[in-house]
């Protein structure tokens, strides 16, 4: 089936180009960042997580929400679902593989990952990351092939394969509640330390996520023969609205423990990102259009009117990518670090090789969601002729 | 139904490694506690920090002692003038394994509206405080920092992935990250002490090196008299003596990390 990634249209090759390009760029900075070291970053003593861990943390996301379409399709036997399942899961094999690379580049000793499998160490929450997200990508990669090599060849997909389908259903919240174990058991960081916190994941991955399937799959009728159908895409929009409803009380919920209780080591966080703390605080507007946006998108989603028109449904869903982005990939690392556990505020702020090296890996990511969804498209396309 | 001693041995076995692993994510620590316990008659070495005889001068010394011996690097005054950082990179990549800071800063949550004067400013020592129950052996992915029977909290550098998980997981900012080489900015380097390579987390390590010769660590060496070390399972030692004798206080004791730097006021 690969085959199809090679035969492709004039606009395919040029993509595929720029996309290219633009992950050399980023592994040639990359390897200056390994001679220097991380200095390079904007990273600090005080801010020793930046861009790398939130972007893979918003990333889990997307990856998780491949779930949101096998669910509906294996479990409840939600016919539509078939055209649109494939697409979930090589969203996700391209999530997961973002997510290990952003891993592997915000390492200060690369050379040494295998420590990590050479001494396991099931007390430290990263050992499981490690194993869910490998798992992940491992079942996403076998179930999403094979199921498309099955529906190529017209033949029923092996019986052997449906008790993995089935796994991957679990597997994929799991993924994204071990990455907010990350945080949210850490002692003494107040903006983490809430048991809402993989809940709250869920929820803006179960909307970003598919926001983002919905944009995908109205560019792949726009630009290809295979149209992954009008129902789809409406009962996504209906996953979406509850999500980021849910998305939207959750912060509430936060919100409201946090400020009524008047714990400072609690407080002092949302004060910094939403007013700004000892006089510093640039995220302020970037909080602020987030919270407040993904609000209005989350009223927008609730108008039938709004959703059912493809239009201002793309539109309401790239506010949902970009509100949850911002909430997720920039304001919880840096707001759990700021301020420091002895109440200084140092910021953070990216530089620029290490937007370039961020860049180059969503870019290497694409060029893998490019290929694997040619190849989908392809058998689609076919399949219909 | 019942279940008899045989059929729960095999049981117990079968879950053997998973049960451990479950253990250790919803009760960190405690099997390692458990087992400490009952080495209770060996070592626990602990600090205690005497603020009425560590003036500002007497800190500067501790600090200089450890430093130079462990060749930790000097981003704010480096060795050589065409080495010197803006104030954003001092400040970024700073190392610091004993260092001093406000009271208010040291002692976050316990500053007062209206408070015992001399405590305005006073500038505490600050380092590692090999807690009990540390959280950065328990995230560390790799066990490349680890607590021994004695209580150190030790780091191998050779072991470390640089992760920076357990940076995230102190909250003393004990812990320091090599973002760069660090050599160009060891004043003298001591051949006597590993330096550190790019990309591994570093922090004190109570001088194990000198404890091993029956010295003293350095910091304590150097602050005559304001810092008493000793055997904690003792009760005879400086430390038992001291902790009797004065109301003593520890950073943020409520997290539960049971840290043992303590501090008389």
């Amino acid at each position: 089936m690969l085959e199809y990634a090679f035969v492709g249209t004039r606009r395919y090759y040029t993509l595929l180009a720029v996309l290219a390009t633009l992950a050399a760029v980023g592994f040639l900075v990359y390897l200056k960042q390994l001679s220097f070291g991380l200095g390079i970053t904007g990273m600090s003593r005080d801010v020793s997580w930046g861009f790398y861990i939130a972007q893979f943390t918003y990333l889990v996301g997307v990856a998780a929400s491949a779930v949101m379409v096998v669910l509906p399709y294996y479990l409840h036997d939600y016919k539509a679902f078939g055209r649109v399942t494939i697409l979930g899961e090589f969203l996700a094999v391209a999530a997961v593989t973002m997510c290990l690379l952003f891993i592997i580049v915000d390492l200060g000793r690369p050379d040494r990952l295998f420590n990590l499998i050479k001494y396991p160490t099931p007390n430290s929450v990263l050992f499981w990351d490690m194993i869910v997200l490998n798992g992940y990508l491992f079942l996403n990669i076998i179930c999403g092939w094979l199921v498309l090599e099955a529906e190529r060849n017209q033949v029923p997909p092996p019986k052997w394969l449906k008790p993995l389908i089935l796994l991957s259903i679990p597997w994929a919240p799991s993924i994204h509640t071990v990455t907010a174990f990350l945080y949210a058991g850490l002692p003494g960081r107040g903006y983490w330390l809430t048991a809402i916190m993989a809940p709250r994941f869920l929820s803006s991955a179960f909307a970003s996520g598919p926001a983002l399937l919905i944009l995908l799959a109205l560019l792949v009728r726009r630009f290809t023969q295979f149209d992954p159908g009008r129902e789809q895409i409406q009962t996504l929009a209906k996953i979406v609205t509850y999500a980021i409803l849910v998305n939207v009380f959750f912060f509430f919920c936060e919100l409201f423990t946090v400020f009524y209780s008047r714990i400072p080591e609690h407080m002092d966080h949302f004060y910094y990102l939403f007013y700004g703390l000892q006089g510093k605080g640039w995220l302020v507007p970037w909080m602020w259009f987030s919270i407040v946006g993904m609000c209005i998108a989350a009223l927008l989603m609730v108008s039938p009117k709004i959703r059912q028109n493809e239009t201002t449904l793309a539109l309401t869903c790239g506010l949902i990518i970009i509100t949850t982005y911002i909430d997720k990939g920039l304001g919880l690392i840096s707001g759990g670090f700021v301020p420091n556990p002895l109440h200084q505020v140092n910021e953070y702020m990216p530089t620029v090789p290490e937007i370039l090296i961020t860049l180059g890996v969503w870019a290497t990511g694409f060029l893998i969601l490019t290929i694997l969804y040619k190849v989908a498209v392809s058998v689609k396309e076919e399949i219909r002729a | 139904m019942g279940i008899n001693r045989r059929d729960f041995l095999k049981l117990a076995g079968l879950l053997g490694l998973g049960g451990k692993a479950a253990f250790e994510l919803v009760l960190p620590g405690e099997v390692e506690a458990a087992v400490a316990k009952t080495q209770a008659a060996g070592t626990r070495w602990a600090l205690v920090v005497d603020m009425r005889k560590l003036t500002d001068k007497v800190a500067a010394r501790c600090i200089e002692a450890c430093h130079t011996l462990h060749n930790v690097p000097n981003y704010l005054e480096p060795p050589d003038p065409k080495l010197a950082l803006s104030e954003d990179l001092k400040n970024r990549w700073q190392i610091k394994w004993i260092w001093t800071d406000v009271y208010e800063h040291a002692f976050v949550g316990f500053e007062q509206d209206h408070q015992w004067e001399k405590l305005q400013g006073m500038n505490f020592l600050l380092l590692c405080n090999h807690c009990d129950n540390p959280p950065c052996v328990r995230v560390c992915p790799t066990q490349a920092t680890y607590r021994r029977p004695d209580g150190i909290v030790m780091m191998d550098m050779h072991r470390c992935i640089g992760c920076r998980f357990c940076m995230a997981g102190c909250p003393y900012a004990a812990r320091s990250f090599n973002w760069r080489d660090p050599r160009p900015y060891i004043p003298k380097i001591n051949p006597d002490y590993p330096t550190r390579e790019i990309g591994v987390v570093e922090k004190c390590l109570l001088c194990e090196e000198r404890l091993a010769q029956g010295q003293q660590p350095a910091c304590v060496e150097a602050s005559g008299g304001a810092l008493i070390f000793g055997n904690l399972n003792e009760e005879n030692s400086p430390v038992r003596a001291a902790l009797r004798a004065h109301y003593t206080i520890r950073r943020k004791p409520y997290l539960g990390t049971n840290p043992q730097v303590y501090y008389i006021v």
